[in-house]
Order: C-alpha cells, then sequence, then structure tokens
C-alpha cells in the first residue's frame, strides 16, 4: 500500500504503543488554535478530547485495542448532535441549544477510538456552496485565504486540508461533502444512501442526506468509512445489513476495469481547467489498463433543477420545527403565532428563507403534482439513466465541481449562480449512489482540482478501488504487491 | 386529521344546495359521517420508545424522538401496526401496503410542526361495521398516525388566541392514533351514538384501544349535513369538533341539524366550515372556514419505508382474533331463537357466555335472556351457568314464588351456591301446599263479605277480589307464596 495516511499513522502508532493519543491531540488542538483566521470551527471541545485521549492512552497502557481510529483527532460539521456539546447548524435558531444525545457516528467514532476535538463551521443547515451562508462567518480555503472553501462542509474541508485535523466527517445533500472536497484539494466521499446512519443528523433534506468521511488521502477516506458504516435500528432508511469490508478495494488495480466518462458533464459550463484534469484522470487510468469510454447520462444534468424543488420541499418540512417554542432562539412577541414568525424571521439566514419559501411552494395544493411529484418523476429517470449506464460501465469518472475555488462574494448576489456549483454532485444523492471526490492536480491558478468517482448502490467497494488508483496515479506510486492488504492493517 | 382537504376525494359528502328554498312542511333528513380517533394501546409510543401512559406529570414521558429534536428519526412501533391490522381485519377492511406522510401545520403541541399520518395510501381501506340494529355502516379508512402534545391556555377563555399563556405536556405525543373514517351513513344522533358505541366495543373486543372517551383515547370528529328527506344528493356538511362524550355527541348532532334546518328553512345557506361543540351552552360555534383551512402540504415521510405486511403475518393476527360483539350477537340469537337486535343487551354486558352455557344446561332460552336482562343489569357476580339453569327450573316448575326468585338469584349472584341450597336456606320451601291451603282458608273465613263478592260478582268485581285475596295470602307468608298456587286453590274454594 502506499504510504499511510496521516490518520492511519496515528492510529498505528497509538495502538502499537509508539505515540500517546494524548500527543496527537495536543498537536490538532495547537493547529486549531494557529489557524483560527480561517474560520473552519465553531467550537473546539479541547478539555472533552484531552480527557478522551487519556482514556485511550491509558486504554493502550492496558494492553487493550482502542480501535481501528485509536486516537485520531476527528472534526465534526456542527449538524451531527453531540451530546452536551451544542450543535447550531451554523444558524442563529439554534442558539443555546445542546443536544441531549449523541447522533450514531459519534459513538461509532468513540468504539473506534477516534477524539472529537469540536466542530466545524458549515452553510447555514447545509444550504450552500461556499460556506457564506454562516451566520458565524465564513470559513477560508486554506488553499488560498481569499476563496471560499466551497459547501456546505466547508468547516470540515478546511480542517483536513489545512492540516488541522487529519480526519472530518461532514454531510452531503447534493454535493456538500464532495465540492468542498475538490475545492480544498482533500478526499470527500458521500456513501450509499443508507450505508451510514443518519440518527443524529440535524436534517436537511431526509431522502438526500448522507454522513461521509473527508480526509487528505483515499487509505483515511476508507478508514474513516469503515468506522461509520452499518446497519442502525434507530434510522428506519438505513440498510439491513452490514457495510461489506473494503479489503483489497485500496490496493487493487484497474486493469480491465470499466470506466465511462459522463458527457453531459464534460462540455459547457464545466471550466477549461477542470476538463482538462478530468482528461488527465481518464488517461491516467487508461494507461493503467482501465477501459476507458465515454457514456451518456442525461439525466444527470435535469437532477438539478429536481434536486432544486425535492431538497427545499423536505426542508420546508423538515425546518418547521424551529418555532422558538421547545428549544432555540426565541424572540418574544404577544401570541404565539406572532413569536414564530418573529423568531423564524430573527433566526433564518436568506438562503434558509428561500428554500423554506421555495419548498412550501412546491408542495402547494394546486402545484404539487407540476413541481414535486415531477421532481419525484426525474428521480425516477436519473436511477434508469444511471442503471444503463452501469451496464456498460463499472464506475463513471465526472467533475466534482465545474470551477476551482471562487472568491468571496463572487455568487452570493446570485443563487443560480451558486446553485450551479452542484450540478456535477446532486445526480448521486437522487439516485442514492456512492461518490468520491480526489485530488487530481490543480489547475491553471494552482487551485486544486477535483475528480468524481460515481459507482451503482452499494458499490462502495469499486469506488474506492478505482479512487486509490487515481491518488497512485497522480503522486507516481507504485501500486502495492499484494492486492489483499486489508485497510486496517496494523504496521 | 379530521379536516384534511384531499379527503373528500375519499368522502362522497358533497357541497351542494338542496333546501334553498326549500317549501314550508319539508321533512328533513339529517346526515352523519365519523372520524373516530383511537388511541391504540402500545406500551410505547408510535415513533419511539417514551411509555404510551394516561396520566403522568407532565413532560415525563418524552424521548428527543417525540419531542422532535433536531437530528432525530422515527422508527415504526410494531406492536401499533398489529393493532391497526386487528382493527381493520375486525371490520373487513382491505389490509394494503402503505404510506406515511407528513401533514404540515403550525402548532406548539405539535413537536414538529408537521404530524406523521397516513394521506393517499391508508393501512386499512374499506370494511363496514354492523350494528346491533342491524344497520351496516360503512368504513372508509382506517389509519395510522401520531397524536400531538396537549396545550392547556390559561386566560383568556382557554383558547390560544386570547391566552395569558400557555402551557404544553408532550406526554401524548408521538401515541399512536388510528383514525377510523366512516361513510355518511347515520341519520340521527341515536345512529351515532350507537355506532361509536359498536365501534368502541369492537376495539375494545380485539384489545387495540381502551375507548376511554374521557380521558380521550376515544375522540369523535362529526361531519353533519341535512337535506329534505327523499333527495339523492348530500347538503353541505359541517364538520364538528370537540365532542367528548356520547351524551355530547348525541346532542351536539341534533343542535348542528337543528341549526342547518333553520338556515335552510329560512332561504339561507349553510357553508362548509369546522364548528366547536360547546358542552356549557349546547351550542356549535364558527371555528374555521373553509377558506381559512390550511394546506396541509402531505408528502411522503421520507424517513420512513413503505410499510408492506408480510402476508403471513396479516393471516396469523386475522387467526387470533377474538369473537367480535357483532358475530357475539348472531351466535346468541342462533341459540335463541331471536333476532341479534334482540339479544344485543346481553352481549353488550359480556352475558352471552354464560346465557350460551345456561342454554346448553337445559335452561329455557326466554327465561334465561329475561333473567339477564331484567335481574341481572348490574351483573351476574358468582352465578354459574347450571346454576341458573337449575333456578329456572325451579321457577318453572313453581317451586319458587317469583319475589323468591329473584331473592335466590341475587343470593347465586354474591355466592355462587346452587339455588337448592339458598332456597333451603332462606326457608322458602316452608309454603308447602298443605300450610299454604289452611292460610287461604283462613283468610276466606275472616273476610266472608269480600268472599261473597269474589264468588257472585262480575267478572270486574271477581278479578278485583281475586287481587285483594291474594295480597293478603302475600302478605300473610311474607310474599314467599307462589301466585299461581294461591289462584288454584282461591279458584278451587270458590268453586266449592
Amino acid at each position: 500500500m502506499s504510504a499511510a495516511g496521516p490518520a492511519a499513522a496515528i492510529a498505528s502508532a497509538v495502538r502499537a504503543g509508539d505515540r500517546s493519543a494524548i500527543s496527537a491531540v495536543e498537536e490538532s488542538l495547537a493547529a486549531i488554535d494557529a489557524a483560527g483566521e480561517l474560520g473552519a470551527f465553531n467550537a473546539v471541545t479541547a478539555e472533552a478530547a484531552l480527557a478522551r485521549a487519556g482514556a485511550i492512552d491509558r486504554a493502550v497502557e492496558a494492553g487493550e485495542d482502542p480501535g481501528p481510529l485509536a486516537g485520531v483527532p476527528v472534526a465534526l460539521k456542527d449538524n451531527i448532535c453531540t451530546r452536551g456539546v451544542p450543535t447550531t447548524c451554523s444558524s442563529r435558531i439554534l442558539e443555546g441549544w445542546v443536544p441531549p444525545y449523541d447522533a450514531t457516528v459519534v459513538d461509532l467514532l468513540g468504539a473506534a477510538g477516534a477524539v472529537i476535538v469540536g466542530k466545524t463551521n458549515m452553510d447555514e443547515f447545509a444550504m450552500g456552496s461556499s460556506t457564506e451562508n454562516s451566520a458565524f462567518g465564513p470559513t477560508r480555503n486554506p488553499c488560498d485565504p481569499e476563496r471560499v472553501p466551497g459547501g456546505s462542509s466547508g468547516g470540515s474541508a478546511a480542517a483536513v486540508a489545512g492540516g488541522l485535523t487529519p480526519l472530518a466527517l461532514a454531510s452531503d445533500t447534493g454535493g456538500s461533502i464532495r465540492q468542498p472536497a475538490s475545492l480544498c484539494g482533500v478526499v470527500g466521499m458521500k456513501p450509499t444512501y443508507g450505508r451510514v446512519s443518519r440518527y443524529g443528523l440535524v436534517a436537511f433534506a431526509s431522502s438526500l442526506d448522507q454522513i461521509g468521511p473527508m480526509a487528505s488521502t483515499v487509505g483515511d477516506a476508507a478508514l474513516l468509512y469503515s468506522a461509520i458504516a452499518g446497519h442502525d435500528p434507530l434510522d428506519s432508511t438505513s440498510i439491513p445489513e452490514p457495510a461489506g469490508d473494503l479489503t483489497g478495494a485500496l490496493a487493487g488495480d484497474v486493469d480491465g476495469l470499466r470506466v465511462g466518462v459522463v458527457s453531459e458533464l464534460c462540455g459547457d459550463g464545466i471550466d477549461g481547467d477542470v476538463r482538462a484534469r478530468l482528461d488527465a484522470a481518464a488517461t491516467a487510468l487508461a494507461s493503467a489498463g482501465a477501459q476507458v469510454g465515454e457514456v451518456s447520462v442525461p439525466a444527470a444534468v435535469f437532477g438539478l433543477s429536481a434536486y432544486f424543488l425535492i431538497a427545499p420541499a423536505e426542508a420546508s418540512s423538515n425546518l418547521a420545527r424551529y418555532d422558538g417554542v421547545r428549544y432555540g432562539l426565541r424572540v418574544p412577541a404577544p401570541g404565539a403565532v406572532d413569536m414564530n414568525v418573529a423568531t423564524r424571521t430573527a433566526g433564518f439566514g436568506d438562503e434558509v428563507k428561500r428554500r423554506i419559501m421555495l419548498g412550501t411552494f412546491a408542495l402547494s395544493a394546486g402545484y404539487y403534482d407540476a413541481y414535486y411529484g415531477k421532481a419525484q418523476k426525474v428521480r425516477t429517470l436519473v436511477v434508469r439513466d444511471f442503471a444503463a449506464a452501469y451496464e456498460r460501465f463499472d464506475v463513471l469518472l465526472a467533475p466534482t465541481s465545474p470551477t476551482v475555488a471562487f472568491r468571496f462574494g463572487e455568487r452570493t448576489a446570485n443563487p443560480l449562480a451558486m446553485y450551479l456549483s452542484d450540478v456535477c454532485t446532486v445526480a448521486s444523492n437522487l439516485a442514492g449512489h456512492p461518490a468520491i471526490s480526489v485530488p487530481f492536480g490543480s489547475g491553471s491558478d494552482g487551485l486544486p482540482v477535483g475528480v468524481q468517482v460515481l459507482a451503482p448502490a452499494l458499490g462502495e467497494h469499486v469506488m474506492f478501488r478505482a479512487a486509490a488508483a487515481l491518488e497512485r496515479l497522480l503522486t507516481g506510486a507504485q501500486a502495492p504487491e499484494g492486492a489483499t492488504e486489508p485497510v486496517e492493517a496494523k504496521p | 386529521m379530521s379536516d384534511r382537504p384531499g379527503a373528500g376525494a375519499d368522502i362522497v359528502w358533497q357541497a351542494g344546495s338542496p333546501g334553498l328554498g326549500a317549501p314550508a312542511g319539508t321533512e328533513w333528513e339529517t346526515v352523519i359521517g365519523l372520524e373516530v380517533h383511537a388511541e391504540l394501546l402500545t406500551g410505547t409510543k408510535l415513533f419511539s420508545a417514551s411509555p404510551n401512559a394516561f396520566g403522568g406529570e407532565p413532560n415525563t414521558q418524552i424521548d428527543p424522538v417525540c419531542l422532535g429534536l433536531p437530528g432525530t428519526l422515527p422508527v415504526l412501533n410494531r406492536h401499533a401496526v398489529e393493532l391497526a391490522i386487528r382493527v381493520g381485519l375486525a371490520l373487513g377492511a382491505e389490509v394494503r401496503p402503505s404510506v406515511f406522510a407528513r401533514k404540515n401545520y403550525y402548532y406548539p403541541d405539535m413537536p414538529k410542526n408537521f404530524q406523521i399520518s397516513q394521506y393517499d395510501r391508508p393501512i386499512n381501506v374499506g370494511g363496514s361495521l354492523e350494528l346491533p340494529s342491524g344497520k351496516v355502516v360503512g368504513i372508509v379508512r382506517a389509519h395510522l398516525e401520531e397524536d400531538t402534545g396537549k396545550s392547556t391556555h390559561v386566560g383568556g377563555g382557554g383558547r390560544i388566541d386570547e391566552a395569558a399563556w400557555s402551557l404544553v405536556d408532550y406526554n401524548r405525543a408521538g401515541v399512536p392514533l388510528l383514525e377510523i373514517v366512516s361513510h355518511p351513513d347515520l341519520r340521527s344522533a341515536a345512529e351515532a351514538r350507537e355506532y361509536v358505541t359498536e365501534l368502541r366495543a369492537t376495539l375494545l373486543a380485539v384489545g387495540a384501544s381502551d375507548g376511554k372517551m374521557e380521558e380521550g383515547s376515544l375522540r369523535v370528529d362529526a361531519n353533519v349535513s341535512v337535506r329534505p328527506l327523499g333527495s339523492a344528493e348530500f347538503g353541505t356538511r359541517c364538520e364538528i369538533k370537540n365532542v367528548n362524550s356520547l351524551r355530547s355527541l348525541g346532542r351536539a348532532v341534533e343542535h348542528e341539524s337543528r341549526r342547518q334546518i333553520d338556515l335552510l328553512s329560512s332561504g339561507e345557506r349553510v357553508t362548509q366550515e369546522t364548528r366547536h361543540w360547546n358542552e356549557d351552552t349546547g351550542r356549535t360555534s364558527l371555528l374555521r372556514s373553509k377558506e381559512e383551512a390550511t394546506d396541509y402540504r402531505y408528502f411522503p415521510e421520507p424517513d420512513l419505508v413503505p410499510l408492506v405486511p408480510d402476508e403471513a403475518w396479516i393471516e396469523q393476527i386475522r387467526a387470533e382474533l377474538p369473537l367480535l360483539p357483532r358475530q357475539r350477537r348472531h351466535r346468541l340469537a342462533a341459540a335463541t331463537g331471536q333476532l341479534p337486535a334482540r339479544v344485543a343487551l346481553v352481549v353488550e354486558r359480556g352475558q352471552d357466555e354464560l346465557a350460551l352455557a345456561a342454554g346448553e344446561a337445559g335452561a329455557a332460552p326466554a327465561a334465561v335472556l329475561k333473567h339477564l336482562e331484567q335481574n341481572l343489569a348490574d351483573g351476574t357476580g358468582r352465578l354459574t351457568a347450571p346454576g341458573l339453569a337449575e333456578l329456572i327450573g325451579m321457577e318453572a316448575r313453581a317451586e319458587l314464588s317469583s319475589n323468591q326468585v329473584k331473592e335466590v338469584l341475587a343470593e347465586m349472584v354474591r355466592s355462587g351456591e346452587s339455588p337448592a341450597v339458598v332456597a333451603r336456606r332462606a326457608g322458602f320451601e316452608a309454603v308447602a301446599a298443605g300450610e299454604l291451603a289452611a292460610v287461604v282458608d283462613g283468610i276466606i273465613a275472616e273476610h266472608p263479605a269480600e268472599w261473597q263478592r269474589l264468588r257472585t260478582g262480575d267478572d270486574r268485581e271477581r278479578k278485583k277480589m281475586q287481587g285483594f285475596f291474594t295480597g293478603q295470602v302475600m302478605r300473610a307468608t311474607k310474599g314467599q307464596a307462589n301466585g299461581r298456587d294461591v289462584a288454584a286453590l282461591l279458584e278451587d274454594r270458590a268453586e266449592a
């Protein structure tokens, strides 16, 4: 296997007793402290993290194995509930709310030995593609502080890209993990819908949301994914079978792998730099023995409009609970309805309000069939088009973002321009398929460009196989000797 | 979810205007359809693990899911589904694959500001309920949904708009409900009450609900319209809410029907609206008009998967269903040679098993029904079927007077002893034939004038005097004489 990623390296060292978890966590906390101007974190839980690291070190000393993520600092997007730690979704409306329970992924991270160091900034309620919609101020792109990190998971992407934490969890509803990963030059992966429990993820659009890993290498992303994937009885949409292990995926070669480049996502609207890197990735895979061809997935493009009806519709309902009655912000007013209105007016930002209105309209009597109903039919078409493509190809290749990182304020005046940031990513959410963004060099201005590997439902294994190959091809690393090395192999 | 905008597709009430300018003396018919919400008797809530129990301290039976805290997700309670299927099968509904939907509206006691319900694909479709009278009422659907919390508005007449403050108890939030919607097949307040009584008995029989209207575990909304008798079209309906007892239901329906008839008779229209029943004033008042009705923006609940009950499971539930009140009425009717309506009271009191067993022990069915209906309204206690049959035999053989039968029966209910034992201990065998003859002769001797009138008077006079002598004998025997024996003795002496 190519050089272990930083997370795998820390876990190996901590499990072997070669390094303390405390030292790994202190290093991360110091980096976070030093990089305050990035605006990556909403909250840092230093005290709890150090206490937890100490417990891991004592476990190792006692001869126990704390798990595959032993002592690895992890950042959580601030829409993942943490018991006793405020979870804000970067919104004023959740001001003062402290969850009384942990998300399932938080429990799983604990069981794997990971150490949560803080909560990362995001577009409010995950609505946005630049993290400019945070009520607490934007996050800066570590590659160029004048540019956005992408979004909505900009804080998690910046934390990994800036070396603040080796791993971060984020959520992806229409590309919110993959697009910032691409813009910040890290790996970001959205699992098959239902692979990772949504219990404790504050809902944006329930039928599209998935939690997934962000990391600096494909191997580290796989390590984190493996820790959180699996059935959860608390999530009725969770797939009732164990997530298959990824043994062999990261070391597998791509000889004979059928790779389809999505033609609709290679043309107009995609920057030349991005297209060039996609071509380079396709060429590299072909040179490594993959059978690369072009494939048309027409519905991948209609996907965007369907997405911008379905996601706001679900959001309009999911966000109805923020009414000032039970928790979070309350703006007093005479009468319950006045209080609801005053609270929501003050508590939500413009983009959230815009989507609530869009979604409310799309679900209204007389418009349902024309908007929400039709969008669901398009969704069926997306699935059908993908199914046809996967009859001929094992994985698909596409850009992650149509552009490299853009400047602050560049798209805030025009919501539609901002929405186009998601054009390459939403189809995977609509179909419920897994997809991963892998850094593949940079554009002419030196900004990172990611390419996306898409796979059919439950196709994480082949997706990671192609992604790991791309990573090696970019760095010129050699494929490892054995093709059966497990993800969490000890040194 | 009683005022669903889309429900009109299923429910055949049509807005119309029969009665406009109805001629004086028009006879009116009331048309009623009921929506009954029954809380299901599960241990836990519909989508979370908090207890489903009435009467706890406010906000003690709660959890992150039923409070709708951010990030929480519903998980369907299998027992609630089983109870819903039981009711569906009991009503002869078709149990179908179903889909949960979100009904979106704002109210402080609804934690998520949407209610998880079922909309266009309910679990139970169709069916009917046969009332004791024999009338069959069609069922539109019976679907699952979650209950809301409970608000208490303090000050300003108890309405949210005028209240000084409001308190919310979320113990009830997420309690499983089955909403059972009838066709508009009912024609009077009495029928509406009969329907709810029968539905309640059916829910109790299958163990789906405790049916306590006073605790709100059974709640009724009534859709009421009127039309000229004989009209084929339905009138414009109003929905009546806040009906909290059978008595209120009857009063509310009668009041609303009267209100609508008065409107139409004076040339006005009925407007489709939701009205609030006020138990104290005995009137309904406008709650909201059709124009004010909320657009609930139903859409499929994305956090739940379609509910597709296994066929084998449904059949197992069907096989385990107990006998329903309707079936028990028919069974007892067949055994006694009566109409089902005639035996309804005995079934309602749960005395049909005893009646059947007494019949099998040889008692005459008519006598069994008579005793159960007239003498055992307060329950049968420790009374056994063979004991009842034996008592009825003694009565038929005139071994006990009718007063004695009642006393013996009351003691059998208390002690469970046989009638022979009870009668002997009470000394009811003391008034033997010879002794009774002596008493009769003595009284005749004490009242010669009256005796003369009995012997020589016309029919009317003779009857009157027979009553007099019977009364005297009863007084002398402290009511223990058998009336038939006394009559026979008097006749015998009179003819001598």
